[in-house]
């Protein structure tokens, strides 16, 4: 069985289109990672996967279950965890946990062995109201509150964004572990570098679905090269490689510039 | 079962932790009370007078006597001629003065009528007409009492009684009003606002994709508020018997079973606000502005709304405020039972039905 189909899905709030005859499957055991810039349309398709919004046109399955029909049954064995943090600020780690368990008719000790790891590092602060966490630890409480029941897909949208890099990483091993679970992790994300680290990802811009493949595969397909110029005097710099006619275009990006190279000379900033 | 008595918990979780609402929540009534009962009285006790008797003698000294003895006047200062009485009322002090004719006693002897002539502060139209009406009422008391001595032919007197609230207390009007008021609010208020938290933080997406159904959540965000509403309803109805001596004639078991019922209605009420409004903020002015007003102003509480235009009293009709008013007066003080309160029962009902209907139509299942 496939667990998540989608099948030409477009969806409109109004005028605007959100997103447009998106079609993709993820496969058993996979970690499969939408990465897209903020607007693209990931939330939305996210959304209409765990069955809280209905889509404009075509279908999905998930585990089989359409997503408008057999909404009951997909709520029931879906783990999701929606963008931004989403728990009771006023309960305690321990309690917010609980309550997790209870609604969906389990106990913590029942899936322990599941969020074990994840959980003994939030443990120390089981009695801190979770708006009290750092960043970090709501992510893990939030991820801990979503496997609670075991679910057989988990759906995690934009889980590191305003997370410290230590802590992505962190968070990007705990999936790794979970998937060895057999669980099919869907995953949402603006960073590119965190696209190396899933099975498969889909590029997804505009409501538009750009490409599917392995990281590798992108990589290896992307035509043109791919440099980082650094510079003492950026803004010189950046000018320079826009001027000149052998870059495709030329982005800042953190410290160093990304300069894509049309050609095969390699150009280096002074 | 389980599920739900998880979420019982966890929102008895977030009211007992969020312990300033929960202050505001049993403080408010109290504090109201008190205003109500003690400062916002239409009773006037010890309202200063000042007399000017031109005749000082035995039958005018006996009727100042018993206005002064009444309770509701204090004697400030005695005139001596009418120039003293301009500056008396200047000095803000007095709220009326009592002019008694020269030669009283003399004149009701011969002629069998003297005349007493009473000035009122009217700046306040209010209190003076009040104290008017007082001062009639025992002079009109003094009269039928020389009448019994003189043997005069048989005069018809009207006697008027006040039934249910004899010493016309006001604080018999105000306690079931604020319980109907506050039950009103609170019910509505926290309930909209609670689910309207959960939309703005993002737990209820989290809620909805769970096993949990519509009506569980409904249910469970709901019967928290019954509970606590219900104990303070019992708060006010207390301290308006212990403090303010408001008796409950009826039966108690009813009162407390119709305020089960008017809290649910107030519940699905807020229910059905907060299924439309995404914001806290949202719910609480919708709550504010639309409840809390029409509530004040058009159940009766304190306007009698006999008196209103009829486009007022028609839109009072859909005020629930109005009918549980009706019902709670009747059973705390005139102890009526259901009979004679079918109509309003009826309604209450009828109303619950309306938003709760209309609410379970509105719930999202989904987000949009």
């Amino acid at each position: 069985m496939i667990p998540i189909e989608i099948k030409n899905i477009s969806k409109s709030f109004d005028k605007t289109k959100a997103l447009t005859d998106i079609s993709f499957d993820v496969n058993e055991g996979e970690i499969f990672g939408l990465i897209g810039p903020d607007g693209a349309g990931k939330t939305t398709l996210f959304r209409i996967l765990v069955t809280l919004l209905l889509p404009g046109n075509g279908t999905a399955r998930v585990l089989g279950l359409d997503v408008v029909k057999d909404y009951k049954k997909i709520r029931k064995s879906v783990g999701y965890m929606p963008g931004g943090f989403s728990l009771y600020q006023d309960l305690s780690v321990e309690e917010n946990l609980t309550f997790f368990a209870t609604i969906f008719n389990t106990t913590i000790s029942e899936n322990y062995d599941l969020i074990k790891e994840i959980y003994q590092q939030i443990e120390p602060f089981k009695t801190r109201p979770a708006g009290k966490l750092s960043g970090g630890m709501k992510q893990k409480l939030a991820l801990c509150c979503a496997l609670i029941h075991k679910p057989e897909v988990l759906f995690l949208d934009e889980p590191t964004t305003g997370v410290d890099a230590v802590s992505r990483k962190e968070f990007w091993d705990m999936l790794k572990r979970i998937k060895q679970q057999g669980i099919t992790i869907m995953v949402s994300t603006p960073y590119m570098d965190e696209a190396g680290l899933c099975d498969r990802v889909g590029l997804i811009q505009d409501g538009q679905l750009l490409s599917i493949d392995t990281p590798a595969n992108i990589v290896k397909k992307f035509p043109h090269r791919l440099l980082a110029v650094r510079s003492a005097e950026t803004y010189r710099l950046i000018n320079d490689l826009r001027k000149s006619n052998k870059t495709n275009s030329v982005y800042p990006f953190e410290d160093c510039f990304m300069d894509l190279m049309g050609g095969n000379t390699i150009s280096k900033g002074g | 079962m389980k599920q739900f008595i998880g979420l019982l918990r966890k929102e008895f979780y977030h009211i007992f932790r969020d312990y300033r609402t929960l202050l505001i929540l049993f403080g408010m009534p109290v504090v109201q009370l008190l205003i109500f009962g003690f400062a916002l009285t239409n009773d006037i006790k010890n309202a200063p007078i000042a007399i000017l008797d031109h005749s000082k003698d035995e039958l005018s000294r006996q009727l100042t006597q018993k206005i002064l003895s009444s309770g509701y006047f204090i004697l400030v200062e005695n005139l001596e001629s009418e120039d003293a009485i301009e500056a008396s009322f200047k000095k803000g002090n007095i709220k009326q003065v009592l002019i008694l004719e020269q030669g009283f006693a003399s004149k009701i002897e011969r002629d069998g009528s003297a005349s007493l002539q009473i000035l009122a502060d009217a700046s306040d139209p209010n209190i003076a007409r009040i104290l008017t009406n007082y001062i009639m009422g025992i002079v009109n008391d003094f009269q039928n009492e020389l009448m019994k001595d003189t043997k005069l032919p048989v005069e018809i007197t009207p006697e008027v009684k006040m039934l249910y609230n004899t010493e016309l207390k006001s604080v018999f009007m105000f306690v079931p009003g604020v319980i109907t008021v506050l039950l009103l609010l609170i019910s509505a208020m926290m309930t909209s606002i609670s689910i309207a938290r959960e939309k703005e933080m993002g737990t209820m997406e989290v809620l909805l994709v769970s096993p949990l159904r519509p009506i569980q959540i409904i249910i469970g965000k709901v019967l928290p508020y019954v509970i606590l509403a219900f104990t303070l309803a019992v708060v006010i109805l207390l301290l308006g018997y212990f403090v303010f001596d408001v008796p409950v004639r009826g039966s108690v078991v009813l009162l407390l079973v119709y305020s089960i019922i008017y809290i649910v209605l107030a519940l699905s009420l807020g229910i059905f606000i907060s299924s439309v409004v995404n914001s806290q903020q949202v719910a609480m002015l919708i709550s504010m502005a639309a409840l809390m007003l029409p509530t004040i102003m058009l159940s009766g509480f304190i306007f009698p709304v006999e008196n209103m235009p009829w486009p007022l009293q028609w839109m009072s009709y859909i005020i629930p405020a109005k009918w549980f008013i009706i019902i709670i007066r009747g059973v705390m003080l005139k102890a009526i039972g259901v009979g004679l309160l079918w109509k309003e029962t009826l309604i209450l009902f009828v109303m619950i039905a309306f938003f709760i209907g209309l609410s379970v139509k509105k719930f999202k299942i989904r987000l949009e």
